[in-house]
């Protein structure tokens, strides 16, 4: 009873905290809110060349503090300014004296890795977290934000990457809760549907947010925002759940806003997306802004060694389209009803895994991704044993451990909470989908905690899993380590059938090249793999073959070489029913 | 408009968290000096009188043990049920069934007598306990009922049941109308340990036997893994291939098959006969064991020992001071009530604040900065 209860109320509070800031009149503000709808375009760019060589960067950077110097006032014409903001966690600075500037109708990218230190700057400027040091200009003027209420009332709105909602409500309560208390809720429904129409991101007023998909979630934080009507969007990592085509709408919708004298700081790690969409960019590594560019001008590769700090591993892979040999695993036309009225049903799903290659399935979230990963790994049983061949063997009544001892490993999309339980160490989540398999952890009905430990050394070398302490809780590792640890575990005894939902979802570079290329050695290895994945260029980088789901209907698989970007696009919005796979 | 928020704390202490129960006893022994002053009695002297004074005689130690047993053995079980997740607040009515189990052959079959009669009594009584358990298992994996007010409401239903049993078909024939069973005869009697010094009986042996068992199980095996993991996360010991329905029905019957066991462990001890009411709330009193125990069986052990001398204290406060025994429900209650407030504050902070609340926002999320994203904690 206890902790059910604490944590239902803690996790409201925690995800939730920003939402309950519901704005008030502030008149202090009513007077730098001035209509500003033009703008000067001024060619003062901090930096405007950019390379990762070390030299240019340094001259660059004596530039830019002789800019810093020369700039103690914020320029009038910026839309924002932002002086030397410093925010330290203990002895780790997560922001060191992040200088950056925003014009009105600009849209601007803030790059970084996981970890740069992106998130900490972005909630500095919507007022989630106060900055130890540093000044914040508005239109010119100095300005605290002591709270996101406030942020609002200024005109940044704000588009989280992590979800704030309350799954218990609806759709437009969970817009409600943000906006003044005297919003016509009537009204803000239909105006939520109208502008979740109008740029492209259908939501209905009254769907419960516990039965939305992720992609549907994000949405309703993009309408959310929207409906604000600000004069600054931050944008966090927007397009990870959108098909090519959605993020060409969303562009749109961007660019249009752009027109309309907004400004957009768009917050990303995809650099082609940056390379398209955004006039300048401001590259953050370590807490610092380590470059500045236009990204036009740039290619992905010179931008991406700007955030690393380094070359980034280059992925080695020969598609390799042609199968040879009995398929591992096999699914035959399953269907399988939606689990509850929101869910989603699978239709007639077949898939052959062949040694040797891997097969990629794109699709936005909440398409049956995770309906098709649950019952090929046996967390759903199937409705006839055929439905689902592994090795030869019907397995669609056998559950997920035997399935694992059959020879097949599962790496499911949530790594905390399903993939590994957080509290618990990772010597104790090794237990967690090996108890059944390797036989040296267990003796008779004991638990080995030596073989374990030994096992967990094991990865931590293998996959480079970089921790604070030689057996941590799992939630203490950063999302890149904890999945390589995850994905270690897995691969450890050499698997020949491996699905995979979501491999580097949220991953840095550096460990996100680490897996991705463990997964294409494997492969050249003999293992049939099976990789779910919305990210299109994860795809196009490591699978052989590829096909598409879209409400719970899956695509052939073709190869890779003979598919694009924009074939994929289409089937993940549902259309390749020419091709026959269903009625 | 003041909010008040429980915001979790980036580091709780881990000192403070080892020292939780101990705080929690405090508080409520000076929360119980205060009631006894308002009551008008001298709080040092009835603090002796409730903690102190039971320890010093051999004859009450013995009865310390008797009332520890039963503590002990239920609070252990009821542990595995809440580390699952699983809340069963029915070991009282668990507590009975095992009792009423165990007494068919004492009861009902007096001219059986021989040793093969008690062990055939702890297995009647743990198989009892363990049904009554099994129904509101059954009923919540069966039916996704709330397994508190199920096992929480058949306790009535058990102690009608044993009301109507020693009333009626179960009364002693030659107990001149009196509401008991018959006296159980030798070979029903659970051995005391020590009968030169006192009447505490092996009960309190197998009491700590079973929670080093649960604790070895919990620690050491992989059904104990199993338990920590579906109660921690039910989605993770999913994709584990854990049951999450075999583990409701496995916790609760441990925690009934204890209850059971030790429901014999009572009426086969000191009482030696079924009378209208067997337990002044050990079932109840139990959970409060679990959590001053921090839901570990070894620690049930030394939890069971303290909650048995509130009841032993509170019997001589009645003789000696004429302090009713509520006084010891009272405290009872009080320590459960510090104990989880303890630990609720030690991993949270609460946070009173007038809108706009500036800071604790920024707590909020320096704490997000540290911890998994939100998205993947409650997606």
């Amino acid at each position: 009873m206890k902790r059910r209860h604490i944590s239902a109320i803690v996790r409201l509070t925690h995800n939730n905290a920003e939402m309950f800031q519901i704005p008030e009149r502030a008149s202090s503000c009513l007077d730098i809110r001035q209509p500003e709808k033009s703008f000067k375009k001024t060619s003062e760019l901090a930096n405007p060349a950019c390379t990762a060589d070390g030299e240019t960067t340094y001259s660059f950077l004596s530039n830019w503090s002789k800019n810093r110097r020369t700039m103690q006032t914020a320029n009038p014409d910026d839309l924002l300014t932002l002086r030397g903001l410093t925010k330290s966690f203990g002895s780790f600075k997560a922001n060191d004296g992040v200088d950056l500037s925003i014009r009105p109708g600009e849209i601007h990218a803030l790059l970084g890795e996981n970890g740069a230190g992106k998130s900490t700057f972005v909630k500095m400027l919507y007022g989630a977290l106060q900055p130890d040091a540093g000044e914040i200009f508005w239109r010119g003027k100095k300005v605290e934000i002591p709270n996101p209420a406030y942020a609002r009332e200024l005109g940044i709105g704000m588009v989280f990457q992590h979800f704030s909602l309350f799954e218990a409500l609806t759709v437009a309560e969970n817009i409600a809760v943000a906006l003044p208390p005297k919003t016509s809720f009537k009204k803000l429904s239909t105006d939520l549907e109208t502008v979740s129409r109008e740029y492209g991101l259908p939501l209905k007023a009254g769907s419960h947010v516990y039965d939305l998909s992720v992609g549907q979630r994000q949405r309703i934080e993009i309408v959310r925002c929207l409906l604000q009507q600000p004069d600054l969007i931050i944008m966090d990592e927007p397009t990870s759940v959108l098909t090519p085509q959605e993020v060409e709408e969303l562009f749109a919708v961007l660019r249009k806003l752009s027109s309309e004298g907004k400004a957009i700081l768009y917050i990303s790690h995809k650099l082609e997306e940056v390379r398209v969409l955004c006039e300048r960019a401001t590259i953050l590594r370590h807490g610092k802004v380590v470059g500045a560019c236009i990204p036009k001008d740039e290619t992905a590769s010179s931008i991406a060694r700007m955030m690393v700090g380094s070359d980034i591993h280059q992925i080695r892979h020969e598609p390799n389209a042609a199968h040879h040999g009995e398929p591992l695993l096999s699914v035959r036309n399953l269907s399988l009803p939606a689990r509850d009225t929101f869910g989603t049903p699978l239709r007639e799903v077949s898939l052959d895994l062949y040694p040797g290659q891997i097969a990629g399935i794109a699709g936005i979230a909440g398409n049956g991704q995770t309906e098709l990963f649950d019952v090929i790994s046996g967390e759903t049983l199937a409705p006839s044993a055929e439905d689902v061949m592994l090795f030869g063997q019907p397995v669609g009544k056998l559950g997920i451990s035997k399935r694992r001892a059959i020879g097949a490993v599962f790496i499911s999309e949530e790594r905390l909470g399903q993939a590994t339980v957080a509290t618990m160490p990772l010597s104790e989540n090794v237990f967690l989908t090996r108890h059944s398999v390797n036989p040296d952890l267990k003796a008779g009905p004991l638990l080995r905690r030596g073989t374990a430990k030994a096992l967990l050394d094991k990865i931590t070398t293998e996959l480079d899993v970089r921790k604070s302490a030689a057996d941590p809780a799992a939630q203490a590792l950063s999302g890149g380590n904890l999945q390589k640890f995850i994905v270690g575990r897995e691969v450890l005894e050499d698997p020949k059938v491996i699905i995979v939902n979501q491999p580097t979802w949220g991953v840095d570079a550096g460990s996100a090249a680490r897996i991705r290329q463990t997964l294409i050695d494997l492969a050249a290895n003999g293992a049939a793999i099976l990789v779910i994945s919305q990210d299109l260029d994860e795809l196009f980088e490591i699978a052989d073959t590829m096909a598409a789901i879209a409400e719970g209907n899956l695509s052939k698989f073709e190869s890779v070489a003979k598919t694009n970007r924009n074939a994929i696009g289409l089937k993940m919005s549902g259309i390749f029913a020419a091709e026959g796979t269903h009625p | 408009m003041i909010r008040v928020e429980l915001l979790r704390r980036d580091n709780p202490s881990r000192a403070l968290r080892l020292l939780s129960p101990l705080i929690g006893l405090s508080l409520a022994l000076i929360t119980g000096a205060i009631m006894f002053s308002l009551m008008g009695k001298n709080p040092a002297a009835a603090l002796y009188v409730y903690f102190i004074e039971p320890l010093t005689e051999a004859w009450s130690v013995h009865e310390l043990l008797i009332k520890a047993a039963p503590l002990i053995l239920m609070g252990a079980g009821l542990s595995i049920c809440y580390l699952s997740n699983n809340w069963n607040i029915g070991a009282e009515g668990q507590f009975i069934m095992g009792a009423l189990a165990g007494s068919i052959f004492p009861v009902l079959f007096t001219d059986f007598q021989n040793p093969m009669v008690l062990p055939l009594m702890f297995i009647f009584a743990v198989a009892g306990g363990a049904l009554w358990a099994g129904i509101p298992a059954l009923l919540k994996a069966r039916f996704n009922t709330n397994e508190i007010l199920v096992s929480l409401m058949l306790v009535y239903v058990a102690e009608r049941i044993l009301d109507y049993l020693v009333r009626g078909p179960w009364r002693n024939p030659g107990g001149m109308n009196f509401p008991e069973s018959v006296r159980f005869h030798s070979y029903a009697r659970v051995p005391e340990i020590m009968p030169w010094d006192g009447r505490a009986n092996l009960g309190i042996v197998i009491a700590i036997l079973v929670a080093i068992a649960l604790w070895f199980m919990l620690s050491r095996t992989l059904k104990g893994f199993e338990v920590k993991v579906i109660g921690a996360s039910p989605r993770a010991g999913r994709f584990a291939g854990f049951s999450s329905k075999g583990m409701i029905f496995f916790s609760f019957l441990v925690a009934g098959g204890c209850a059971g066991l030790a429901g014999i462990i009572e009426v086969a001890g000191a009482s030696a006969q079924l009378r209208p009411i067997i337990s002044p709330g050990y079932g109840f009193t139990a959970i409060i064991v679990a959590f001053l125990g921090r839901l570990n069986p070894l620690g049930a052990i030394a939890a069971g020992l303290i909650l048995a001398l509130t009841y032993l204290g509170g019997e001589a406060a009645q003789i000696s001071l004429q302090i009713s025994d509520k006084a010891s429900r009272v405290f009872q209650g009080t320590l459960l009530l510090y104990i989880l407030a303890c630990d609720t504050l030690i991993h949270y902070r609460i946070r009173f604040s007038r809108k706009p609340a500036a800071k604790g926002i920024e707590q909020a999320a320096a704490s997000s900065e540290q911890q998994p994203p939100a998205a993947e904690r409650a997606v």
